[in-house]
């Protein structure tokens, strides 16, 4: 179990985060094969919301979870972002919470502090267990 | 008959259709949809706030606001600048000139602050005082050291210092004042200035690491050691120039948290994990929220504050194919 799916753009934040949780992860690619899951996930991605609030989940994120299947999987979302961009901080993870119903476990800026990543490392151990 | 001339290093005209670097896009959209101006803050509103701080709370604020203009100010006219020659695109370029104008923006916008609230004898006072404090000086100058160096790495790493680090002093004032329900419009402008001020940061640490995995290991090595050693260096003369400021308010310590926690943020944009351990980056509550307020925020409507009252509504995300 505990399988995390994540999306992480050039500057690799989201894929240092997820690699420091050392939990078994894939990542959706923008090119190539599009990835199609058959067992339950939690999504990490990161968040380019405009000011407005458009844009915050990433492309390749929207494509990922407009296959069905792929959405009737995900289980919880965690959110990376930046506090400097105020309301806007981490949106991505709201934004999936609503549109796929379900919750969003965990948010954290940039790459994620050592702490950020033992306590998503715990939550994540706990929501598995809940699942089960 | 060939018409051509063989011309010797021709110059390019810059093709937005042919990306190299599709990072330069995404940057170039983001700033150009953020551009904003002071004049679209109603500033005016915060006359009657600015009234009720005490004569020392007025001339601090004014202090920090002077202090933060100095740093927009030298990465206007020289940070940007200075590393347009090691671009390695021409839409960097043309990223770094955008980035080099908004900082212009934002140095004038403090003057704007000051026009409205201030009386001009205290901004003298302050802008003198900004001549002769000698942290302030001193971290202009060791950051200035490295724009007027060669070294493209180094460069990059103290643009990412002082954007993403030394201008947390400062903007810590406005986000305190705010979370008292003072200069809230103030605070709106300040969280606009923060927000562009994260995308540099993000931007030019972006490609520093873009730079850094070319480099052999030992060479990567070094450039880190560096990076960590001129982050401790430059929070010595932070330390310094936060106590010579908030001592007189009881502010220092809680501003220091401030500044650690934005130290392992500028470590973060570099691609270097967090210097700080969490037990001294823990920021006042306050200040965070009044950061990134959340959506149940309380709009203060009778002064017209709320930076999404002034700025614009927070709408969902409306992709075309983001449709189940």
């Amino acid at each position: 179990m505990s399988l995390v799916v994540y999306y992480s753009s050039a500057t690799g934040n989201t894929h240092n985060f997820v690699e420091r949780l050392s939990v078994r992860a894939l990542r959706i690619e923008r090119k190539g094969e599009p990835l199609i899951l058959n067992e339950p996930y939690v999504l990490v991605i990161p968040t380019y919301a405009d000011n407005e609030g458009g844009g915050a989940v990433p492309k390749a994120v929207i494509h990922f979870l407009n296959h069905v299947g792929n959405r009737a999987l995900i289980r919880a979302v965690v959110a990376g972002g930046n506090r400097n961009f105020g309301k806007m901080y981490a949106l991505s993870g709201a934004v999936v919470a609503r549109k796929c119903s379900v919750p969003c476990l965990y948010c954290f800026e940039l790459r994620g502090t050592d702490d950020d990543v033992c306590r998503v490392r715990l939550r994540l151990n706990k929501f598995w267990k809940q699942q089960c | 008959m060939n018409t051509m001339l063989h011309i010797a290093n021709p110059i390019c005209a810059i093709n937005w259709n042919r990306m190299e670097d599709e990072k330069d896009l995404e940057v170039w959209n983001r700033l150009t949809t953020n551009f904003w101006l002071p004049e679209k803050v109603p500033l005016s509103n915060d006359i009657p706030s600015w009234a009720t701080l005490i004569r020392d709370e007025q001339q601090l604020t004014i202090r920090v606001f002077t202090g933060l203009t100095l740093l927009d100010t030298l990465q206007n006219t020289m940070g940007a600048i200075s590393m347009l020659k090691d671009a390695e695109t021409q839409h960097e370029e043309a990223v770094l000139t955008n980035i080099a104008f908004m900082e212009a923006v934002h140095a004038r916008s403090y003057s704007s602050i000051f026009s409205t609230l201030c009386l001009t004898p205290d901004v003298d006072d302050a802008y003198r005082w900004s001549l002769e404090n000698e942290y302030l000086q001193k971290k202009a100058a060791s950051i200035i050291k490295y724009y007027k160096g060669n070294d493209p790495m180094k460069k990059k790493v103290a643009s990412v210092f002082l954007e993403s680090f030394l201008f947390y002093s400062g903007f810590y004032l406005p986000m305190y004042w705010s979370s008292h329900a003072k200069l809230t419009n103030t605070a709106d402008l300040i969280r606009l200035i923060i927000r562009d001020e994260a995308v540099h940061g993000y931007y030019i640490g972006y490609k520093f690491q873009k730079k850094l995995q070319k480099q052999a290991a030992a060479e990567q090595r070094d450039v880190r050691d560096f990076a960590v050693s001129f982050l401790l260096d430059l929070y010595e003369i932070e330390s310094k120039y936060t106590e010579s400021l908030y001592d007189t308010v009881g502010l220092s310590e809680d501003v220091k948290m401030f500044l650690h926690y934005n130290a392992n943020k500028a470590l973060m944009n570099l691609g270097f994990d967090a210097l700080f351990p969490s037990d001294i980056c823990a920021v006042n509550p306050a200040i965070l929220s009044a950061l990134s307020p959340t959506s149940d925020e309380n709009h203060d409507f009778f002064s017209g504050s709320g930076s999404s009252y002034v700025i614009g509504k927070a709408v969902a995300t409306t992709d075309g194919d983001w449709e189940f």
